[in-house]
Formats: structure tokens, C-alpha cells, sequence
């Protein structure tokens, strides 16, 4: 269980915005730093608001896109020495909307095997029952063989996509948003596929959500990203029951659970999400943070253990508060 | 409290080339003053074309029919084009899902502001210009003069849905209809954005269609919630009734699939609603969620399902199962 599949050491992304005609590009980093290391059968949460990084991370891990800097290690291999089928192999993805994912001239059969003709499957005779098989198992009727994405739901569509990323064996499935654009009733049949195909298959899942209820709900560990860092990282349990960072405390505040009269909840996070062209100094939350301390806007803030949390934020260095 | 929309019997026909589509039967609900009522249920149960048969923009194929519609009393389904687009954004306004696409790109913010007031009232531009700036500030936009120069692509989307809110503030409207305002907003802006809208409506006394399909959301803010299915309101009442007592197999389903963390246990299983949403072109006789139905006898093949009372006053639900045995429903779906 405690075999490391992926490691992230120092990881960074940085794209050159062009700030306009006759003007220099203006570095942005969209992930600035990020060290993480993901378990053999875990479910890694990545939480945090749009533009933080969350997707810039899975493209990378899964080889789409190359790191500025850092390391990226999948089974102790660098990543940048793999070879894309290699990558395919280990690591497959699951998107967000399965109406663009999926190609809508192709037939389910067909968008399922593609990756073994992809990987030159050496058995093709096997290929029909390989997917038949798989069908089954993401509770895909054999008869939807022939038909086409536009004759199927939005959640077949979404086993199409689980199947498709499944039928290689890959270690790790990286979910981004898959449930985002489903409805309530599809949502939860997904989320109980996807974890019953972890316990069968043995899978560690890197979960990217907005959904902090689905979070909660399958994840084992969680990494709350704010402007391109890992801000606070814990097992769910205890993110959950003790958030330290005022980040995480904002965000699982405004969690709306369906408790009628408790009303919306503030969270006091107050100015909008800065330009990340343009982040604040210091620690980049100080301006919306509403426990900032005097040095917040000065000092950038380092990863410190709390209790079982790793978190990265000046109320829990107990020497600069001192000084303050 | 006084009613400032009354709806009853409802209903939208579109015709298709494979029938008579009927996306929407015989909704009726009431709108107080300073009220909010949450519209909530799936994609394609009806929900919107509930709103935009309100508001009188249906698709121009689309045919509405109601028994009543009524809004602060005066007879909406006969008023002519011309009331119609006086009473739109004057008396009653909409906020869209996606205020990018709801915002003229080519104007500024002052001057799509401004407009929203000069339309329906006779006001100079200086006065349209400080109610301009009054609104955003209420709606917590700082250095809001200067905002009033910016085009929408320079705003976040969070400002955006601010600005769409203002707008439809301008001329002081008795009904604001909110279609899945926050769907497309993270969820900490979500909060402030439902935060501002409950305080805003409470403050001008408005009454307030709120359509979503978060329940998260609609146990928040909902005053009274109908929760549709199919086209067909199949349960509503009070907030606390509809997540407290559920009625109906669908809402009780519905309930049962979301996680709520600190209640539902940790990776189990989540409930599930099986089958997909029966087509609604042609006639359909019985009650619609049948085929998905735990419960289904056979009288819900054939017989017409209307609506009844629940246990208690105010709430009522579309089924042929009897009070007390929903009621039981619902205590061992909640005790299991």
C-alpha cells in the first residue's frame, strides 16, 4: 500500500502571456512548485478554485504537457525519459464532459479498442471480447457495441470514457472533473462505478473537483491548491474535520450541504481571485485572507507539519509569529 | 403577504417532427412579495422553459398555454408584445446562467446599465448613471464609477454575475428570475453571489425565482421549492419540509445521491435513481417516474396522477401512494 506510483518534486509550469501588440510576454506560473506524492491505491483529491493549476498538473503528470522545472517520476522513472505509449500505458484520464471527449464518428466499440490498436495489441483476435469485457464491468449493456456517442446518454457516455481509459490496465485513472457535468442521479452512479472498479481493480485515482462533497466522499487524501502551490495536504478525514489553512476553512465553508435554514454561509474571502500574471507578494492568499498577519504580505510562507497536515501558512510557524 | 406572480396550469407544446413535444404540464405555483422560490430538478425537466414561458421568450415554434398567469394581478397571457417587453426588465427581470453570453461585449458597463433604465422610465442620463453606481456598489463592486467605463471581457466572471444583477436592479422590479446563476461560478464566489442575492431580495422586498438543479443550493436560500420532473411539478412546499419529510419516490431519490460530508458515510455506496427520463412527445397517460420507481403498481400505467396533500398544510406531492406510507418510505431510506 505504501509503494509510491507518482512523485512530483519542485514541480513548475510557467506560460508566456502575451500582455499585448508591442509589449514583452509577462511570465505566468500556473504551477509554482508543486512536490506530491501519490500512493499506490489511493485517491488523491486536488481541490481549489478555477485557474490554480489543478488541470496544468494532470496534463503534466500525464506527459501532455512539459514541466518547466522539477521532476515528475511515474514508478520511479522520469517522466520526460518516457515515451507517450509508455506514458499511456500507466496513466490514463477521464474528463470532465464526456459529450467532447468522446468522437462522435467513431462507434462505442471502436472509441474502446482504440487504445489497444493504439498500444499494437499483438492479440487483435481478442480485442471484441477484451471490450465486451470491459463493457460489463462499467456496466455498459454488449448491445451499445455498434451504436454511436449521440445515441447514448450522458452517463453511458461517461462509462464509454472509463471504459476506454481502463482497457490497457493502467495504474492510475486521473479524473478531471467527472462528474461536473452530470446530473445529480448520473453523478452518483459514476461515483459508486468508480469506486467499486478502485477495490476490483486495484487503482489510485488522481480526483480533480470543485465538489468538495464528492471529495470528501472518495478521496483518501486531499492537496487544497491555491495560485499554483499545494497550500495544506492531509488524509480527508482530517482536512475535513480540522482545516488549518484560512484557505481550506473558506473553501469548506462554502460547502452547501441540502440542510434547509442554515442559510448561505459567508466566507469571508473578500477581493476576487487575483491576477495570476500579477500574484500578490508574500504569501499570495494575504489579500483575502481574513487572519492575515503583519509580515503575510512580506514573508512567503514555507510547508510546515501540523499535527498530521502539511500545511503551508504562517499561522502555524510558531517562530515568525513570535517575531511579529 | 400578496402575491406578485401567480401561475397556474402552465404548460409549453413544441412541436418536433416526431409529435408534439410537452416540455412542460400544468406547473402552477405562487410567488409572494419578499419570497424565494427554488425551481429545482434534472436537465430537460422543464425548469427553464418554465421561466421563459413566464417571461413570455419561448422559441417563436413554442406554444404556451395556462390557465392563469398573473403578475402583481395583471393578466399576462394576453397582454400584447408591446406590454409584454415593457413589463420585461421593468417589472420583472431575469439573471442568466452564463453572464458572458448575456452581456453585450461591444458596450460598456455603464451604458448596458443605463439602458435597462432609460427603456422603461424617463430618466435623464446622469440620473440612469447614478442609480448605475448606487447598484453596483450594492452589489459589492468597489470603485464602481470607474467600473461603469469597463467592457465585460475586462470583468471575472464573478463581477460579471454581479453587473447581470444590477442590471436587472435598474428599474426596481416585483420579480427577478435567476436561472442557474451560480452554475457556472466556483463555489466560494457561488456563496457570495446567493449570499447577495437572499440579502438583496430580502432588502427590496422582491419576489425571487431561483432555478437550479443543486439542492446544496436550494436548501439554502429556498423559501418554498417545487421540484419538477418530466415537465410536471412533482412535489412542493416548504424547504424544510421537502428535505425533512420528502414525499415523493423521485425527491426522496434524488436526495439520497448526493454525498453530504459529515453524514454520509465515508465511501459507501450512494444511492441511485436507475433508467433515464421518459420521452415526452405525444400524449402520456399515468405518472412519469414510474419506470424508475421503487415503488410502481400498476394503476400508475393507467391512471392520471394529480396532485395531493402531504401530512402537513402547504406541501404537496404527484403520486398515487398515500400520505402516511410515503412518510414511512422516507423514515427507512433515512434510517438505512
Amino acid at each position: 500500500m505504501t509503494e509510491t506510483v507518482i512523485e512530483l518534486k519542485d514541480v513548475t509550469r510557467t506560460f508566456m502571456i502575451s500582455a499585448g501588440a508591442f509589449r514583452a510576454k509577462r511570465p505566468l506560473h500556473a504551477v509554482n512548485g508543486v512536490s506530491l506524492t501519490i500512493k499506490r491505491g489511493e485517491v488523491i483529491g486536488l481541490v481549489g478554485e478555477s485557474g490554480c493549476g489543478k488541470t496544468t498538473l494532470a496534463r503534466m503528470m500525464l506527459g501532455l504537457l512539459p514541466a518547466t522545472g522539477g521532476d515528475i517520476r511515474i514508478e520511479g522513472l522520469p517522466v520526460e525519459t518516457l515515451d507517450r505509449l509508455a506514458i499511456a500505458r500507466m496513466l490514463q484520464p477521464i474528463f470532465q464532459d464526456p459529450y467532447s471527449s468522446l468522437n462522435p464518428r467513431k462507434s462505442v466499440g471502436s472509441i474502446i479498442a482504440l487504445p489497444l490498436k493504439v498500444q499494437n495489441d499483438p492479440d487483435p483476435a481478442s480485442w471484441r471480447q477484451r471490450v465486451e469485457q470491459i463493457m460489463e464491468l462499467v456496466g455498459l449493456p454488449s448491445r451499445l457495441y455498434q451504436n454511436y456517442p449521440n445515441q447514448l446518454s450522458g452517463g453511458q457516455r461517461q462509462r464509454v470514457a472509463i471504459a476506454r481509459a481502463l482497457i490497457n490496465n493502467p495504474q492510475v485513472v486521473i479524473c478531471d472533473e467527472p462528474t461536473s457535468a452530470l446530473d445529480v442521479s448520473v453523478q452518483s452512479q459514476i461515483l459508486n462505478l468508480l469506486q467499486d472498479l478502485r477495490r476490483e481493480l486495484g487503482l489510485t485515482y488522481v480526483l480533480i473537483s470543485h465538489n468538495l462533497a464528492v471529495v470528501e466522499h472518495i478521496a483518501t487524501r486531499v492537496a487544497v491548491m491555491y495560485l499554483g502551490r499545494v497550500v495544506e495536504e492531509a488524509e480527508t478525514e482530517t482536512l475535513f474535520a480540522n482545516p488549518r489553512h484560512p484557505y481550506t476553512q473558506a473553501l469548506l465553508t462554502s460547502v452547501l450541504t441540502p440542510e434547509p435554514g442554515l442559510g448561505v454561509p459567508d466566507t469571508h474571502l473578500g477581493a476576487t481571485f487575483p491576477n495570476p500574471v500579477d500574484p500578490p507578494s508574500g504569501c499570495t492568499f494575504h489579500p483575502r485572507c481574513a487572519q492575515a498577519l503583519a509580515h503575510c504580505p512580506r514573508v512567503i510562507p514555507t510547508m510546515t507539519h501540523v499535527g498530521e497536515t502539511w500545511v503551508e501558512c504562517h499561522l502555524y510557524n510558531g517562530s515568525l509569529r513570535k517575531v511579529s | 403577504m400578496s402575491a406578485v406572480l401567480e401561475v397556474e396550469e402552465l404548460s409549453v407544446d413544441i412541436p418536433v417532427s416526431a409529435g408534439l413535444l410537452h416540455p412542460v404540464q400544468g406547473v402552477s405555483f405562487t410567488v409572494n412579495r419578499g419570497e424565494t422560490v427554488c425551481i429545482v430538478g434534472e436537465s430537460g425537466c422543464g425548469k427553464s422553459l418554465t421561466a421563459l414561458a413566464i417571461m413570455d421568450l419561448l422559441p417563436s415554434s413554442a406554444r404556451r398555454l395556462a390557465m392563469r398567469l398573473l403578475l402583481d394581478g395583471e393578466d399576462m397571457l394576453n397582454a400584447s408584445e408591446r406590454r409584454m417587453s415593457d413589463i420585461r426588465g421593468s417589472k420583472m427581470a431575469m439573471i442568466f446562467q452564463e453572464p458572458m453570453t448575456s452581456l453585450n461585449p461591444a458596450y460598456t458597463i455603464g451604458n448596458q446599465l443605463a439602458e435597462a433604465l432609460t427603456r422603461h422610465r424617463r430618466v435623464s442620463r446622469e440620473q440612469a448613471r447614478e442609480r448605475a453606481v448606487f447598484l453596483l456598489e450594492k452589489v459589492g463592486i468597489t470603485a464602481a464609477a470607474s467600473r461603469l467605463r469597463q467592457y465585460p471581457h475586462q470583468l471575472s466572471g464573478g463581477l460579471r454575475q454581479r453587473v447581470m444583477i444590477a442590471m436587472a436592479l435598474m428599474c426596481g422590479p416585483d420579480l427577478i428570475i435567476a436561472d442557474e446563476p451560480t452554475t457556472a461560478l466556483d463555489v466560494t464566489i457561488q456563496a457570495q453571489i446567493l449570499l447577495l442575492l437572499a440579502s438583496l431580495q430580502k432588502e427590496f422586498q422582491m419576489g425571487m425565482i431561483l432555478i437550479t438543479h443543486d439542492l446544496g443550493v436550494v436548501a439554502r436560500v429556498a423559501d418554498r421549492v417545487a421540484v419538477m420532473y418530466a415537465g410536471q411539478v412533482i412535489e412542493a412546499g416548504d424547504a424544510r419540509q421537502i428535505f425533512q419529510q420528502p414525499m415523493h419516490p423521485y425527491t426522496q431519490g434524488l436526495l439520497d445521491c448526493i454525498p453530504v460530508p459529515g453524514k454520509t458515510q465515508r465511501g459507501a455506496h450512494l444511492g441511485a435513481i436507475p433508467g433515464i427520463v421518459p420521452t415526452l412527445i405525444g400524449d402520456f397517460i399515468g405518472c412519469r417516474f414510474r419506470e424508475r420507481c421503487n415503488y410502481a403498481m400498476v394503476d400508475c400505467v393507467s391512471e392520471e396522477v394529480s396532485s395531493r396533500d402531504a401530512v402537513q398544510s402547504g406541501h404537496t406531492y404527484r403520486c398515487l401512494l398515500g400520505a402516511q406510507q410515503c412518510a414511512d418510505n422516507a423514515k427507512r431510506k433515512a434510517s438505512a
